[in-house]
């Protein structure tokens, strides 16, 4: 039993339709209790106001925005490396998600802006980074829909999402050196001192599990989107040639 | 390889090769800004360094598709992939080739220009250095993604679409760097930085070209 069994379309398929309802099941609850614990059953910040709530969509979006570009970045090297079509498609499904995941943090991020520092935009590092990282999301999935032969797609999204790996992290430190900040540090970490108050931090790491579970929960239904659509390929295919 | 480099000269300084188009282009943009944000001079010198960056970054990016398309058409291509030189080699001449009759000219016309925008008089030189430094990444990059769209329809426009994010930190450090060397303070991190970029493009991108090349031909 190991993982790259589940390279294997027909394994693949076998268990997520098992897995799939129990993770969506658990996305929701988990998601629900977040948000809802996090809008009506804390207090306002003393100084934000209720406007402070925003940070319940704002960081788990963030922070999901980033990591599906890091999953994306280790299935492009395994389809590299061992050539699994599981693999790449499932970078291909996490694609749009997390593009939607970056437009939400930088929307969500623009109404919080609004009041907090009187301004939607500010070309602050981390505001930046995040456009930056929205346009590397564009260029990847134009380049899906552009190229028709399916594995030589695969070939030239992987090896660009290598390389916009690379130069995404370049431009990340790059526009720190670019520009001070409005934008506060980490307000959540684990060794740090200063600290986001408990009353919103259990809330907050709630709702990001729920986050993560939600982008799971996509990934695993347009994965198997993506496999089905591939077979239809595969079955017309076959039909012609007949 | 000298012979590809050779080659790859000729047919873009002969004519039809579009040698002198970025050039124009170059100096049309100089020429549109002050008509865009007004003549008062302080206000061009503060602007200069930056947009001359600007305009170098996409007179460079208006030839990156003639670097593999040609090739593509009449089957060149096809050869140079299977002839017994490493194609990681052909794309690195390759984009030499596209610095030698792009990136180069760019950088000696830019002080001309920068004449037309009011550069201050301590700016040229790191103006002239900072894009000497960057330029050869810009055409690195741009290699890279003209061999991810060679085989592809609307190829140009995805082109830009893929290049223009990853020209992203060339930019920044290379206007910084000019920047600072224009209003006087030191601007050698900015330039260490883009040295730094411009050697690892120049040292990895050629494998990642070939690999999309590879990828497109199958």
């Amino acid at each position: 039993m190991s993982i790259w069994e589940y390279a294997n379309p027909k394994k693949f398929m076998e268990t997520s339709s098992w897995a799939l309802p129990w993770v969506t099941g658990l996305a929701v609850v988990t998601l629900l209790t977040g948000l809802v614990w996090g809008f009506f059953f804390t207090p306002d910040d003393y100084r934000q106001g209720s406007t402070v709530k925003i940070i319940y969509i704002h960081v788990p979006a963030a922070m999901m925005a980033i990591n599906c570009w890091a999953m994306m970045l280790v299935t492009s090297l395994i389809w590299l490396v061992r050539r699994h079509h599981v693999s790449v498609l499932a970078a291909k499904a996490a694609a749009p998600v997390g593009m939607t995941m970056t437009l939400i943090a930088l929307f969500t991020g623009a109404i919080w802006g609004q009041p907090m520092w009187g301004t939607w935009w500010a070309w602050d590092p981390r505001l930046t980074s995040f456009l930056i990282l929205f346009l590397f999301y564009l260029g990847y999935l134009a380049l899906w829909e552009a190229v028709d032969d399916p594995d030589s797609a695969a070939d030239l999204t992987s090896v660009l999402c290598l390389v916009g790996s690379v130069f995404a992290l370049l431009s990340r430190y790059a526009v720190l050196f670019w520009n001070q900040g409005l934008h506060q540090g980490a307000s959540l970490s684990l060794d740090s001192k200063e600290h986001v108050s408990d009353v919103f931090a259990y809330p907050l790491w709630t709702s990001m599990a729920g986050f993560v579970l939600l982008f799971l929960t996509l990934v695993l239904l347009r994965t198997r989107t993506e496999i089905r659509a591939r077979r239809l390929r595969a079955l017309e295919a076959r039909e012609r040639m007949a | 390889m000298l012979a590809l480099l050779l080659r790859d000269l000729r047919l873009a300084t002969r004519a039809g090769g579009g040698f002198g188009l970025s050039l124009a282009f170059f100096l049309i943009v100089t020429v549109l800004v002050p008509f865009g944000v007004g003549p008062q001079s302080e206000r061009l010198a503060a602007i200069a360094p930056g947009i001359l960056w600007v305009g170098a970054l996409l007179a460079c990016l208006l030839s990156l598709d003639r670097i593999f398309a040609l090739d593509r058409e009449d089957g060149s291509l096809d050869l140079l992939a299977t002839a017994p030189v490493p194609l990681e080699g052909v794309v690195a001449v390759k984009a030499v080739a596209h610095w030698l009759t792009t990136g180069l000219p760019l950088t000696l016309a830019a002080p001309v220009l920068g004449i037309l925008l009011s550069l201050p008089a301590g700016g040229y030189v790191w103006l002239a250095l900072s894009l000497a430094l960057g330029t050869p990444a810009l055409s690195f990059i741009g290699a890279f993604g003209a061999a991810v769209t060679v085989g592809l329809k609307r190829g140009g426009l995805l082109l830009s679409l893929l290049v223009l994010p990853l020209y992203i930190p060339t930019l920044i450090f290379g206007a910084e760097a000019a920047r600072r060397g224009t209003e006087g303070l030191s601007p050698a991190t900015p330039l260490l930085m883009l040295a730094g970029i411009t050697l690892g493009a120049l040292a990895l991108l050629p494998f990642a070209g070939a690999a999309a090349i590879r990828a497109g031909l199958r």
